[in-house]
């Protein structure tokens, strides 16, 4: 016997290396789009101490990004699938347009029981609608951009018929548990929308990068012919990850309105260059078959911070959408150089 | 000989067009055919009938080992065993490899979530034995976009491989291939050959198909035109009798010795 045989030989520094090179290859994008929110938070700190040092801004980070984080978050799905969905937007404002038409005939006699069952007529009707864009996309061959640049209009159109263009007072849904639920506040500090956030941020990570359905969704985006030939149900994945970010905008519509306890017909507007932005600086590809749901939540607080960050830094707010835009540009450039360098 | 499939008296017409008129092919059991021919010769149409993409004309019949098949779906097709190798449309490029192997069945659990562990291994066993991957540089977790033409398509075949094919059809596999991968490619054919599985090996390159095939069948204008088992003719021979149809639109048989 010669021992020597028995000895584990601890990996050769070139091995090493090769190892930490491809780890380095493999999250190479996440890890610079978490240099950027640190680089920026640093500068953003420099320039003034005093927003930055104290809790309110982050809590009220935490309780504002969520409103399009939610809704960011199941885009990636839909990016990587090679298509988009811009009617986001409207979908939030016609989950609440549900909300009211079950909420106001109750709204005297079982408030409590109005909202219960608002909430889910709300989500229910996102679903649908989400459903709806996939269905028509799938179905009728549509291309995603003109499918829901006309579900956003028709949509929002519902909205005003049924609402009348008129707001609806929410206190009601203070006397229930969805109030504190969605946006309570965690030990009194933690807005309980940035926690779902996360929550929501897990589970579709783990769906989409360790279940069959987020496999085909990578696939799907990748090379739709060689799915479809290898026996992937190319229509059925595309159709639901439409429906969830359908679920997640009516969901989100629903904590705003609950946030402020006020539902506007105009809800939503405003969110739609937000949600995008924070898809495509996640480094999630235009081209589809990638992209992170990690890279998604990170970039939703890149783009949070950008406003306070210039207001407390001394500028006026005219600088926000100039450095949006120039961001986005950087960064969807840099992904780009950065994939052809390292694949 | 034993046949893995039989196509008897094929015809195929689109609307006025005769693609295929009384063509009779077969696959033998553990089989290599090479499936030579110009462009417009049929070759596809035969494909796409044996894929139950397209239909025969009433009248022609198809056998999957000896028991005849009624209405060949193409669902009907991958069920008994029959797998296509397409070039440019097999891999999703941005996928690592694990997932290219397993595209479309993933091994999971009964609530979907997927068994990497297994994958990796298994591909990692793959890539050493039957694709004989032996760069330290691939791993399974590797981006198959970055593989070359030769590696791509022995992946595409090796995942045919895997899930138990019967048979395998070929489309053109090296066509774009540098000479290096080519020979790379035609040592996965040889491997479907060992694995005792038998391939339909489509090229209009006499060169690639004559070293590996074992049975050689040429299509022309819509009929078998002739066919040579390998051991019968020299390779010059079947370059001259080649030449001979391009010209005539007649093979001489190989029972009329031409010389």
């Amino acid at each position: 016997m010669n021992p020597v045989h028995n000895i584990e030989r601890p990996l050769s520094p070139a091995k090493e290396r090769g190892f930490l090179m491809r780890m380095f290859r493999k999250y190479a994008l996440q890890i610079a789009i978490v240099f950027v929110a640190v680089g920026l938070w640093i500068f953003f700190f420099w320039r003034s101490p005093l927003t930055w040092g104290s809790y309110d801004i982050y809590n009220s980070l935490m309780t504002t990004t969520p409103y399009f984080a939610l809704m960011a978050i199941p885009l990636t799905l839909v990016v990587v699938a090679k298509e988009i969905d811009l009617s986001f937007g409207s979908v939030m404002a016609w989950g609440m347009a549900a909300f009211s038409v079950v909420f106001i005939p109750l709204k005297e006699t079982n408030p409590q029981l109005g909202v219960y069952l608002g909430f889910l007529a709300c989500l229910a009707a996102g679903l649908f609608a989400g459903w709806l864009n996939g269905f028509i996309v799938v179905k009728l061959g549509i291309p995603s951009l003109v499918t829901t640049i006309g579900t956003q209009f028709f949509w929002r159109g519902v909205v005003l018929v049924v609402t009348n263009g008129q707001g609806l007072g929410m206190t009601a849904v203070k006397d229930t548990i969805l109030y504190k639920l969605f946006v309570g506040r965690l030990f009194g500090l933690i807005p309980a929308q940035f926690l779902w956030t996360i929550g929501f941020a897990v589970v579709v990570w783990f769906f989409l990068n360790h279940h069959k359905f987020g496999a085909h969704v990578y696939l799907v985006g990748d090379n739709v012919d060689s799915a479809r030939l290898m026996g992937v149900d190319v229509e059925r994945t595309k159709i639901a990850t439409f429906a969830i970010v359908g679920l997640a905008a009516a969901f989100a519509g629903f904590v705003v309105s609950e946030q402020i306890l006020f539902l506007w017909p105009t809800l939503g507007e405003g969110y739609l260059l937000n949600t995008l932005a924070s898809v495509f600086l996640g480094g999630t590809s235009v081209f589809g078959g990638t992209g992170t749901v990690f890279g998604t939540f990170v970039a939703a607080f890149i783009i949070a911070i950008i406003n306070p960050g210039i207001v407390s830094a001394g500028w006026t707010a005219y600088w926000t959408q100039l450095i949006y835009g120039f961001i986005i540009v950087l960064s969807v450039a840099l992904q780009s150089i950065l994939r052809r360098r390292l694949t | 000989m034993e046949y893995i499939l039989q196509m008897k008296n094929i015809s195929k017409t689109f609307g006025e067009v005769a693609a295929l008129r009384d063509v009779n092919f077969a696959v033998g059991t553990n089989e290599i055919v090479g499936l030579l021919g110009d462009n417009g010769a049929g070759k596809s149409t035969l494909v796409k009938l044996i894929t139950g993409y397209h239909h025969p004309d009433p009248g022609g019949e198809i056998f999957w080992k000896g028991e005849k098949v009624d209405r060949l779906s193409v669902s009907k097709a991958r069920d008994l065993g029959i797998e296509v190798v397409y070039q440019e449309r097999a891999l999703a490029d941005l996928q690592s490899l694990w997932r290219n192997i397993f595209m479309g069945r993933e091994l999971s659990n009964r609530l979907g979530m997927l068994d990497e562990k297994s994958m990796i291994r298994e591909t990692r066993k793959l890539m050493s034995t039957a694709m004989g991957f032996t760069s330290a540089a691939v791993s399974p977790d590797s981006t198959v976009g970055t593989f070359s033409g030769g590696e791509r398509q022995g992946v595409a075949i090796t995942r045919a491989l895997f899930f138990e094919a019967e048979l395998i059809i070929l489309d053109e596999p090296t066509m774009g291939l540098s000479i290096s991968e080519t020979r790379k490619c035609l040592d996965f054919v040889n491997g479907i050959k060992q694995a005792g599985k038998s391939a339909i090996f489509i090229d209009h390159n006499i060169v690639h198909v004559y070293p590996v095939a074992d049975r050689i069948v040429v299509l022309d204008r819509g009929t078998v035109a002739g066919q040579f088992m390998k051991g019968e003719l020299k390779f010059d021979e079947l370059i001259d009798r080649l030449t001979t149809l391009a010209q005539t639109g007649h093979l001489e048989n190989t029972h009329s010795k031409a010389r």
